[in-house]
């Protein structure tokens, strides 16, 4: 094979150090730096529960607290994408006064209808309470429009929120401790070289720094490996979400209603379901989507194609004929649970939300979990920061009283009691085994038996080599119930600035070839659900190139995750980048 | 040493899709990302630019509109502007705001603020107008140097390398001045956070179109507005004899 016919394809100076790179020899490094006493990363529910409790607590104690959030989105809510069926636990304790500040959870649950679908039929199974998705006493939200209600309450707080900025690294004191972050740099060429307009990020410092990056977050990958947090859990595992609103025939519109079903498309080996919620927010709006377990074997397999073929089915179809589709996305969410949960604090900092992972999977939630960890480090925090002599062995403050507060929490019990749930599916009969086991022993048992199921292992690990499975024949999209990829990542309002590096970085370039095609089928084509990434046919020659259209990127991390050769690193692009999603 | 006066306009971002409100009355702005105008972020620039060069003293930042659109003037002010005025201008005001409203502000704000140039983008992505500048430098009766894709200033007169059809065209105009940026006239910089945060600390003056004298009452009435229709499929023919066929068939030889 002729390597130095392939065009290079990652410049990112996170593989290719500029220190060592003549092009910037002379540039200044130097970045400007400021202080405060909580930086946090992460404009989500976890990261502004965050910031909102901490001033919260100011408030109450007349204490002066600088708080700092950066957000890589260009708006609060731009990057957020859930269901989303909120429970109102964590956002009752932050807010009794929900309701009157504004509160955008227009939409109670009325209705909760759970079916396993077959190619042209419905099975219903009656939603018992005491199910774990019973949605009794919850809310349809539209979670953008919640994390944007939640920014406004910060700010009205004293928070300073920064959008559009990315924390791009983790900056270290000597004793090793975290020192506090720096923003992501300006005004670097596609091909890595600095342009006219380059600008160093800025360096944030904190005494403690906390990270909701969401699923997956890439610097939490960095943290784990330089702190060691998961030396006594499992590796998480994964599901992607993929998304759209529709607006749909108003004689078809049920507000309140929540659809959940489990089945066809997918086969009883593969994890994953889809969700129908009618929204009350005055126009026929309905959220729905399609989540598959990031475990699944068969190379062949898209994601985003079972998501649109399954609206094809005759009870899904009904509700969608004679509607339009307004808005697609898509996002990786946690599913390990209990087994996956890693140590969260360390000298200068900690993890919260999704990004260390406390969605409870068979509820399909993590809001509620999120917000509450969130609440959990800031109420830890706020005597150590506010202390005159915080008493720390490290420069940054190592707080563990977060992770006894979690343990000793509702969050803890809440996954404690469904940690066998999602594992209980590796089993020979698959979904019905699984659904078998959440009736016998959840139901009945609350999750009291002694044992603790285990994970298959990492989500990467899985795939069957392609000469091992079966090509999936899906329908070609027919323009009105399903779409090809394109339009629809039109629909997430997605954009990057286009000269820049690829953020979809490669440890090595030539391993997409050589192992991911040559094994897998390129798998990357069918797992991405922006069409970042195609193998095309060389330009001479014989033989074919991966090309990343970096700027179709949505931010979900299933290509970190799910990349067989684990040799994608998704970092933070330039800040602004990204979707711009609106409500989703 | 003078004064520029740069306007900024708040749009909805060049890469979202746009939808149209169900009552057809305009299109879906709400919770939708805006952004600066492309056009209006090269005005900035230019200003900031002769700033640095001391060709003017001050740069102010203007925009006319509700209260977001003071996240537009911050960026203008971490991109380099001295201080901001925000016009108030909400509601059905607001809905109906055009040029003509636009640019009797700005010259209203000319006068008071004795600015010697008046910077604006060429026109904005939202409506494609391309009509503010020029109305301003008729109402103020200032020359103008429109499409500007290079400007240098030279004592009291400004050359201005325009861009037209079929090439470039330089001019030579006296200040004060109005002057509208095209694409090349310069790559603007980036925003960046410790600039953001040093401009929490420049000013931006309130007012509203009364207090410049100005009435917002618009002469255009929207009466609907639609989604382009749906692009049938093409048909393909075999031959030139069907073409002509085809053509004749549907009236259009």
């Amino acid at each position: 094979m002729h390597l130095h016919m392939m065009p290079r394809i990652t410049s990112h100076y996170t593989i290719f150090p500029r220190d060592k790179d003549p092009r910037w020899e002379g540039v200044e490094m130097e970045r400007f730096a400021d202080e405060a006493d909580v930086v946090i990363v992460g404009g989500g529910p976890a990261g502004l529960s965050a910031a909102i409790r901490l001033k919260q607590l100011a408030k109450e104690q007349e204490k002066e607290l600088r708080v700092c959030l950066v957000e890589k989105a260009s708006q609060i809510g731009a990057h957020t994408l859930s269901g989303a069926c909120l429970e109102p636990s964590a956002l009752n304790e932050l807010f009794p006064d929900w309701k009157e500040r504004g509160a955008p959870l227009n939409t109670p649950v009325t209705e909760d209808l759970f079916s396993i679908l077959t190619e042209k039929y419905r099975i219903p199974v009656p939603m018992l309470p005491g199910l774990p998705m019973n949605n009794h006493g919850n809310y349809i939200v539209r979670l953008g429009h919640f994390v944007h209600w939640l920014g406004e309450q910060a700010e009205e707080l004293g928070v300073e929120i920064y959008p559009g900025y990315a924390a791009a690294e983790v900056l270290f004191h000597e004793d090793g401790s975290v020192k506090g972050i720096a923003t992501n740099d300006v005004g670097i060429a596609k091909d890595g070289s600095p342009k006219d307009v380059f600008e160093r990020g800025m360096e944030l410092h904190a005494k403690v720094t906390l990270f909701g990056e969401g699923c997956h977050g890439h610097l939490a990958k960095q943290l784990y490996r330089q702190f060691n947090l998961r030396e006594n859990c499992e590796p998480q595992t994964y599901a992607i979400g993929l998304k759209e609103l529709w607006v749909i025939d108003e004689k078809k519109w049920r507000p309140g209603r929540v659809e959940h079903s489990v089945g066809w498309p997918l086969n009883r080996n593969t994890y994953g379901g889809s969700f129908l919620y009618h929204l009350n927010e005055g126009e026929p709006l309905v959220a729905l989507g399609f989540v598959v377990g990031l475990d699944y074997t068969n190379p062949y397999l898209s994601p985003f194609r079972e998501f649109q073929r399954w609206k094809h089915h005759p009870f899904v179809a009904k509700t969608l004929e004679g509607g339009d589709r307004i808005a697609y996305g898509a996002r990786a969410l946690n599913e390990g649970g209990y087994q996956c949960l890693p140590k969260v604090t360390f000298p200068g900092g900690m993890l919260i939300g999704c990004s260390p992972g406390f969605m409870n999977v068979p509820k399909i939630k993590g809001t509620h979990t999120a917000m509450k960890s969130g609440m959990l480090a800031a109420e830890a925090i706020f005597p150590k920061v506010t202390a005159e002599d915080p008493a720390s062995e490290t420069a940054g403050l190592h707080i563990p009283e977060y992770e006894d507060n979690l343990k000793k929490s509702w969050i803890w019990k809440e996954l404690y009691a469904v940690r066998n749930i999602r594992p209980s599916f590796h089993n020979y009969f698959g979904l019905y085994g699984g659904m078998v086991y959440t009736g016998v022993f959840y139901w009945i048992l609350r999750g009291k038996e002694p044992w603790t199921l285990k994970h298959a292992g990492l989500d990467s690990a899985q795939l069957k080599p392609a000469k091992e499975c079966t090509p999936i024949e899906y329908p070609k999209p027919d323009g009105k119930l399903s779409f090809d990829l394109l339009s629809s990542v039109a629909l997430s309002g997605t954009n990057h600035e286009g000269d820049q590096p690829p953020h979809l970085t490669l440890k090595d370039d030539s391993i997409p070839v050589a192992n991911n095609l040559a094994i897998y089928d390129g798998p990357e084509q069918r797992f991405c659900p922006a069409g970042v990434y195609e193998y095309v046919p060389l330009e001479t020659g014989e033989g074919m190139r991966l090309q990343i259209n970096a700027q179709n990127c949505v931010h979900c991390k299933t290509c970190d995750i799910k990349d067989p050769s684990q040799n994608i690193n998704w970092v933070v692009p330039e800040g602004s980048g990204g979707p711009a999603y609106n409500g989703l | 040493m003078s004064r520029v006066l740069v306007g900024v306009k708040r749009v909805i971002d060049y890469a979202v899709k746009i939808r149209v409100k169900p009552d057809q009355s305009g299109v879906v702005t709400d919770g939708v990302k805006h952004s600066m105008n492309p056009f209006c972020e090269i005005a900035v620039e230019e200003a900031v630019k002769l700033k640095e060069k001391k060709f003017i003293k001050e740069v102010v930042a203007v925009s006319c509109g509700p209260s977001q659109v003071t996240e537009t003037i911050r960026t203008a002010l971490a991109m380099g502007c001295d201080r901001g005025i925000h016009v108030e201008v909400s509601g059905k005001d607001y809905e109906a705001m055009g040029p003509l409203q636009i640019s009797k502000i700005f010259a209203a704000l000319a006068k008071k603020e004795e600015a010697s140039l008046v910077i604006l983008g060429k026109q904005a992505i939202d409506d494609d107008c391309n009509q503010t500048g020029q109305m301003t430098a008729a109402l103020l009766d200032w020359p103008q140097g429109t499409f500007a894709s290079e400007v240098t200033i030279d004592g009291e007169t400004v050359k201005v390398v325009r861009e037209i059809d079929g090439g470039l065209e330089t001019i030579k105009i006296s200040m004060p001045a109005v002057l509208t940026a095209d694409l090349r006239l310069n790559t603007p910089r980036y925003a960046t956070l410790p600039n953001i945060m040093k401009a929490k600390k420049k000013k931006i003056a309130n007012m509203k179109p009364a207090d410049l004298g100005v009435d917002m009452v618009s002469r255009v009435e929207v009466l609907r507005v639609d989604e382009p229709p749906t692009r049938l499929a093409g048909v393909k023919v075999e031959t030139v004899d069907d073409l002509v066929a085809k053509l004749k068939a549907n009236g259009t030889i």
